[in-house]
């Protein structure tokens, strides 16, 4: 069996094996889930418990018009504010509500026992405005018939492409743009890391020369590579896996749970929800109107491209690093700059898909992987098939080269103890034979 | 000849590491490579298992040039600085490093076993590598390095931080092994080992050979006319040409110059009625001819641009 084989399998092995690996990779799909529940949760949550709100109307107007809603009850008393403040029973209600008539001036005022909190003030404040605004409005001779009219229908802008009339949302691919660029920028980051160190270790291990003693150190760097890249993959098809069954499981099961909390109450919030779902339905199709299988390819090209380039620089800096681990920080910084400055340009591409910068940035090898995968949703691939060709071939070049790079100074990285060695020296070692 | 180095050069930036160093090692021999710290041994030892590329010269395997790739499974390397996987267990591991080595899965499992037998170490097999004392996984490294019977079996200081008993084991295993036919080059600079275990050595200093012979020939080479004689009793008169460089008690070292006979000394202190019990000429250790040899020259080498 050839060498390089042997060194894949052993890498590949090794790592999967490891029980750190079973754990991260069963566990972050739900880390993720949990997250999303929790922001969910911590989001309603907010506005759960139900508050009481006394009122005291001087006016007259509210009486009759405020409206009790889901989470927020109003009662009306009478009385006098200071007798109210002294005699109102803390244990039932939250909040006391004054409002001292409108004329010019409304002072209302909200006192309360204990903080009611942003959202239950929000909504006690739309409350009392829309009744407001309808008071001006009748004031000023305009009917409610007639307002109706007037907030009848906004605007909705469809978006589509001049050439193909394809339907596109900028909202999706911007949220398809950041994930994989995103995606990639941690692929990049944390398995060239995992090289690094793994190469560090074999030099401090001393065992690189007795490997090297059988093998070409190439060979042993890019079994490595590879080796690393393949635990990647698998990593990211047992995700896609256990997605696949999140979402043939789990979804339907949540909207179906959704569906029938929505209870009568909800029913005046319908007209804002209709508008909410026209929304989705929108975004729904621009989905579908993404070419997944495009997307997929290029992940795929860009993940493995972007990973083998930065994972080569990543094995000669672990090659030159001795037994202090901190030394490393000081070589990973050459390498992890154009990372971070690839994640900054895509942040500008997906604002504007077609500026210099995000041009630049996704055919430069460095950056491409990210940038190029955060601008492809907006359909780089249909209206500049040129870019996409030569950001694919400058990766490639790109790839070459650092693997030629790195070679070179792994070669002698790795035999070299007990000395601090400087990038001025490593490269010197580039010019080597 | 096993091995043939002629006119190996490698300079680095700031030394000439090895410098012109030309050497032949017999099939089956047990070769010494001594020099002090920086000598440029490990430098040397790198060349022949192909590490490095010399910057010139030549180095033949069996009469054909050396090539790693072609001559690694005929090639057993320890380094000085030696390690494993340390999470590795161990038994895959002797199994992967002999994989490296060429043999295939299943031979390379059988002759694990086999060794693992030979050497008390059944019971590692599923261990891992950070689990063993320093002693064991010496024991082990040695394991890996010739699990495949390599024709050619090259140790750089296989003895440092070993105990008495596992240096024993060691040893006598690679005298089982250099009877067998496995031709040994072993680089120290620790002589007594040299003197027990080398048929042949050769000496480098600042990256020039500076002596090459068997252990018996240096000996010879290097020794100074120093006699010891142990006598009933010393007489008053001493023999001409003896200077007397030590006394104990009946017992007298001393160095006869030149031109002298060791016959004449004896005859003399017989002719004097002294009764002889022991009488040796005292061959120099490697030791004494390394350090002499050597010291001259500062031990730390001086970085000079070539």
């Amino acid at each position: 069996m050839n060498k390089t084989l042997i060194i894949i399998k052993r890498e590949y092995l090794t790592r999967v094996r490891k029980r750190s690996f079973i754990v991260l990779t069963l566990l972050i799909p739900f880390l993720f889930i949990g997250l999303a529940a929790l922001t969910g949760l911590i989001a309603v949550g907010g506005s759960t418990g139900d508050k009481k709100i006394v009122v005291l109307d001087k006016s007259g107007i509210f009486e009759k018009n405020l409206k009790n809603s889901k989470h927020v009850h109003y009662e009306f008393v009478q009385g006098s504010l200071d007798s109210l403040k002294h005699n109102l029973d803390k244990k039932k209600y939250d909040a006391l509500l004054y409002v001292p008539g409108i004329d010019k001036q409304l002072n209302f005022q909200l006192l309360y026992n204990e903080q009611i909190g942003i959202t239950t003030e929000a909504r006690i404040t739309d409350d009392l405005n829309d009744i407001v605004r309808n008071e001006r409005m009748k004031a000023a001779g305009i009917s409610s018939d007639q307002l109706k009219v007037i907030e009848a229908e906004s605007v909705s802008l469809k978006v589509a492409n001049i050439q193909d009339g394809k339907e596109s949302s900028n909202a999706t691919a911007m949220i398809i743009g950041y994930a994989c660029g995103f995606l990639l920028y941690m692929f990049m980051l944390f398995y060239g890391m995992s090289v690094m160190r793994s190469v560090m270790e074999e030099k401090t291990n001393r065992i690189a020369e007795i490997i090297v003693s059988s093998v070409r150190p190439f060979q042993l760097m890019l079994g490595k590579i590879i080796g690393v890249a393949l635990v990647g993959l698998t990593q990211v098809l047992i995700w896609i896996v256990l997605f696949g069954l999140f979402a043939a499981i789990g979804i339907p099961m949540m909207t179906g749970s959704m569906a029938m909390q929505v209870d009568p109450a909800a029913m005046s919030e319908a007209t804002s929800q209709a508008a909410d779902n026209a929304k989705w339905m929108q975004v729904l199709h621009a989905l579908q109107g993404t070419n997944w299988w495009l997307i997929a390819i290029c992940f795929l090209f860009y993940f493995l491209g972007g990973y083998f380039l930065y994972a080569a620089l990543f094995a000669a800096v672990g090659s030159l690093v001795n037994e202090d681990p901190q030394e490393s920080g000081q070589y990973t910084l050459p390498i992890t700059i154009p990372i971070i400055l690839g994640f900054v340009m895509m942040s500008s591409a997906i604002g504007n898909p077609n500026s210099g910068i995000a041009i630049f940035g996704s055919i430069f090898p460095l950056t491409s992987p990210i940038v190029m995968m955060a601008r492809l949703p907006f359909g780089v691939a249909a209206d500049h098939p040129e870019q996409l060709i030569a950001s694919m071939l400058c990766l490639v070049g790109g790839f070459f080269a650092t693997t030629w790079m790195a070679g070179k100074i792994y070669r002698t990285g790795i035999l070299m103890y007990g000395k601090k060695i400087s990038l001025k020296e490593a490269g010197k070692w580039l010019m080597r034979k | 000849m096993l091995l043939s180095v002629k006119n190996l050069k490698k300079y680095y930036a700031t030394q000439k590491a090895v410098d012109d160093i030309s050497f032949n090692i017999a099939q089956g021999s047990i070769f010494g490579l001594l020099g002090p710290n920086g000598a440029g041994k490990s430098t040397l030892l790198r060349m022949i298992t192909g590490i490095f590329y010399p910057d010139s010269g030549q180095i033949l395997f069996d009469g054909q040039d050396f090539d790693m790739l072609k001559h690694v499974g005929e090639m057993g390397y320890m380094p000085e600085e030696r390690g494993l996987y340390k999470k590795m267990k161990i038994g895959e591991q002797a199994v992967y490093l002999a994989q490296l080595r060429g043999l295939s899965r299943a031979e390379a499992e059988k002759r694990s076993r086999s060794w693992f037998e030979r050497l008390d170490m059944n019971t590692w097999w599923d261990k891992k590598v950070e689990d063993l004392s320093k002693g064991m996984s010496q024991k082990l490294q040695f394991v890996t390095t010739v699990i495949h019977n390599p024709r050619l079996l090259i140790l750089d200081e296989p003895f440092s931080g070993l105990d008495p008993v596992n240096a024993n084991v060691l040893k006598d295993e690679i005298f089982r092994l250099a009877k067998e036919g496995t031709t040994v080059i072993f680089s120290t600079h620790r002589m007594e080992q040299v003197e027990e275990i080398c048929d042949h050595i050769i000496l480098v200093n600042q990256g020039k050979k500076i002596l090459d012979g068997t252990v018996k020939q240096v000996k010879q080479d290097f020794k100074e006319n120093i006699f010891s004689i142990t006598l009933d009793q010393v007489p008053p008169v001493l023999p001409q040409g003896v200077e007397v460089l030590k006394q104990q008690e009946n017992t007298l070292t001393f160095h006869l110059q030149e031109g002298q006979n060791a016959n004449g000394v004896l005859q003399h202190f017989i002719g004097q009625g002294c009764t002889i019990s022991t009488f040796a000429e005292l061959l120099p250790s490697l030791n004494d001819i390394f350090i002499r040899l050597v010291q001259d020259t500062s031990a730390a080498r001086a970085f000079v641009e070539v």
